[in-house]
């Protein structure tokens, strides 16, 4: 296969993937973020405690997270059809992308909300917020760098999902790999789509753990990653105090 | 029409009016089968204008008494009345305040130990949240803030983070914040436990200011004898979830056998001989500024030894106690102990128990 055979196909496949992982991550957040605040805020001494709720979101968010993707994606077939007309194609593997995205976004929401000092919840209650204002005003503002890093999560588990969405015929870079690479003995092409793969989730991650850090170090924590510092020797001090000695 | 010497005089005094009045106040916690009594039918009275210390141990119920005060925490059982309003009567359903308990909180301002700031927000920021939730519109909100952060000195900060702050700078915008809601009434959660020595007296100086200067009335828990020391009018004493004893600074160090009033004025010492009289004396207001001392040593010609002292200005006012020795016995010294009296003065005689019991046993 010569290069000018192949650019038309990654071309396709790069934009399969970012159009469904696209449309799914921005689906998880809105469906994920609101799951995962209520996961905290339910849970037993939240401030709207409620057992039963917490405990039957928790299991469908378990249930639906325990599901291998391939499963799920033939499990919702009706459902896909349901929405979209169709259980092939891009459009069908962004429904069952999202569904299977959404518990998983939510657990990390809720592990991010849970962060959040406690104080800050009764600092805003002493100033007469009702539950709405300390979600806008404390639990999602404070979280926010977490929140990023999650999304970041979610993004690249989303893009390795996306690799099975070629059995619903919806392209993509997996896609590609396991038709050309695999099945078609096309080695090059397989390692070529690896290599965009590769730098296609170093860069999300990049800009994840960047924005994470910016928004951390505005508000003065450290960051979610410290990078390690090289100790440098206070050779000269110790010099110093030989000399005194 | 426009008297500002009249306004200035009511909020400089402490009224008789109580401003929060907790009647039988009982909080019991259940955990898994468990009770744990932290509020044992408290009652609290505190009056308009003034600073008001609830002191304790770790575990005596301080903390649940000022969360029950603004309804953070349910009392068990009880009432709560702030400036005439009943906040028990408001209580929503569960856990979840009702809007008029809100709006009630909202009038009531509270600062934290760890000052609870919010670290994505600026200190303008901060301080413009509470007036967020009241509603405020954007161009009043900031006027408000700056107003506020000039008032505790910090307007060159109003664009940091609060990270970028030391403890008595992120505690002084939390107090502005607190202020933010024109409160009547100021809750103080143990506000300088997170400060040094040094920090801890300018914000407690800060209060004391804000209370003189606003008419506000503070309730401030701590478990510091220096903090109701330097700037309470009256003060309470918790012990597992009680009040044992409470009035005014001055009440507690004349009631006998206080220990609140032996814990704000220390003195030790014991009596160098049989043969001698220790006696306590309490100072209070005008006594205090009397040389009582070298009168009664020139009046009845006796050497007098001081064994310990401890006299401070406590809300403007001299007071303390001092135990003093005099020679012979408590029967050669009835005349200097009742001069002592006569000057105002309040006096324990230390070693006069063991002498009743002699005299019953004649």
């Amino acid at each position: 296969m010569t290069w000018s055979e192949m650019h038309p196909l990654l071309e396709q496949a790069c934009w399969d993937t970012l159009y469904m992982v696209g449309w799914s991550t921005v689906i998880a957040v809105v469906g994920g973020l609101p799951l995962g605040v209520l996961l905290v805020l339910t849970d037993r001494g939240g401030l709207l405690q409620n057992v039963v709720a917490n405990k039957v979101i928790g299991q469908v968010v378990n249930v639906a997270r325990s599901m291998p993707f391939i499963i799920l994606m033939v499990a919702l077939m009706g459902f896909t059809r349901s929405i979209t007309g169709t259980t092939i194609g891009r459009e069908a593997a962004i429904v069952p992308l999202a569904i299977g995205a959404i518990p998983f976004f939510a657990r990390l929401v809720e592990t991010a909300v849970r962060e959040v000092d406690g104080g800050l919840v009764e600092a805003v209650q002493s100033m007469g917020g009702n539950t709405w204002t300390v979600v806008r005003k404390v639990l999602v503002p404070e979280s926010l760098p977490s929140l990023i890093s999650s999304t970041t999560t979610t993004i690249v588990a989303l893009i390795g999902y996306s690799a099975m969405a070629g059995t619903v015929g919806a392209g993509g870079l997996g896609d590609i790999a396991i038709r050309y690479g695999y099945q078609r003995f096309e080695t090059e092409l397989m390692w070529i789509t690896v290599a965009i793969l590769a730098v296609v989730i170093s860069v999300i991650q990049f800009a994840g753990d960047y924005a994470a850090r910016f928004l951390h170090r505005r508000a003065g924590q450290s960051g979610p990653a410290p990078r390690l510092r090289l100790l440098k020797a206070k050779e000269p001090a110790t010099a110093d105090v030989g000399k005194v000695a | 029409m426009h008297p500002p010497g009249h306004i200035h005089a009511l909020r400089t005094t402490v009224t008789e009016t109580h401003v929060i009045t907790t009647t039988d106040l009982t909080k019991v916690y259940r955990t898994s089968g468990r009770e744990v009594t932290a509020l044992d039918g408290v009652d609290l009275h505190v009056r308009e204008g003034e600073v008001y210390g609830v002191i304790g141990q770790s575990g005596a119920g301080k903390s649940s008494l000022i969360r029950c005060v603004n309804l953070l925490e349910r009392p068990t059982a009880g009432t709560v009345t702030v400036a005439g309003q009943d906040l028990t009567a408001l209580a929503g359903r569960g856990p979840r305040a009702g809007r008029e308990l809100r709006r009630a909180r909202g009038r009531i301002g509270m600062v934290f130990q760890h000052f609870n700031l919010l670290s994505t927000r600026t200190v303008q920021d901060n301080v413009e949240l509470p007036l967020e939730i009241l509603g405020t519109s954007g161009q009043e909100r900031s006027r408000k803030a700056l107003e506020l952060l000039d008032l505790v000195g910090l307007t060159d900060k109003a664009k940091a983070y609060p990270a970028q702050l030391s403890g008595g700078q992120k505690q002084r915008v939390g107090i502005a914040r607190a202020l933010a809601g024109d409160p009547k009434v100021l809750l103080s959660d143990e506000a300088t436990s997170a400060l040094d020595p040094e920090t801890t007296r300018s914000i407690l100086q800060l209060l004391r200011d804000l209370n003189r200067q606003l008419g506000l009335t503070v309730l401030l828990i701590t478990h510091e004898m220096d903090v109701v020391k330097s700037i309470c009018d009256s003060a309470a004493l918790m012990e597992k979830g009680r009040i044992v004893e409470s009035g005014t600074v001055s009440e507690l160090l004349a009631t006998p056998g206080s220990e609140l009033a032996s814990a704000l004025f220390p003195v030790g010492g014991e009596a160098s001989g049989a043969d001698r009289t220790v006696v306590d004396v309490t100072f209070q207001g005008e006594a205090a500024t009397q040389p009582v001392i070298s009168q009664l040593s020139r009046t009845y010609n006796i050497d007098i030894s001081i064994l310990g002292a401890a006299i401070d200005t406590v809300g403007g006012l001299q007071v303390g106690r001092m135990r003093i020795e005099l020679p012979g016995r408590y029967e050669d010294n009835v005349v200097p102990i009742g001069f002592l009296r006569e000057q105002g003065l309040h006096i324990d005689v230390l070693n006069e128990e063991p002498l009743l019991v002699k005299e019953g046993a004649k």
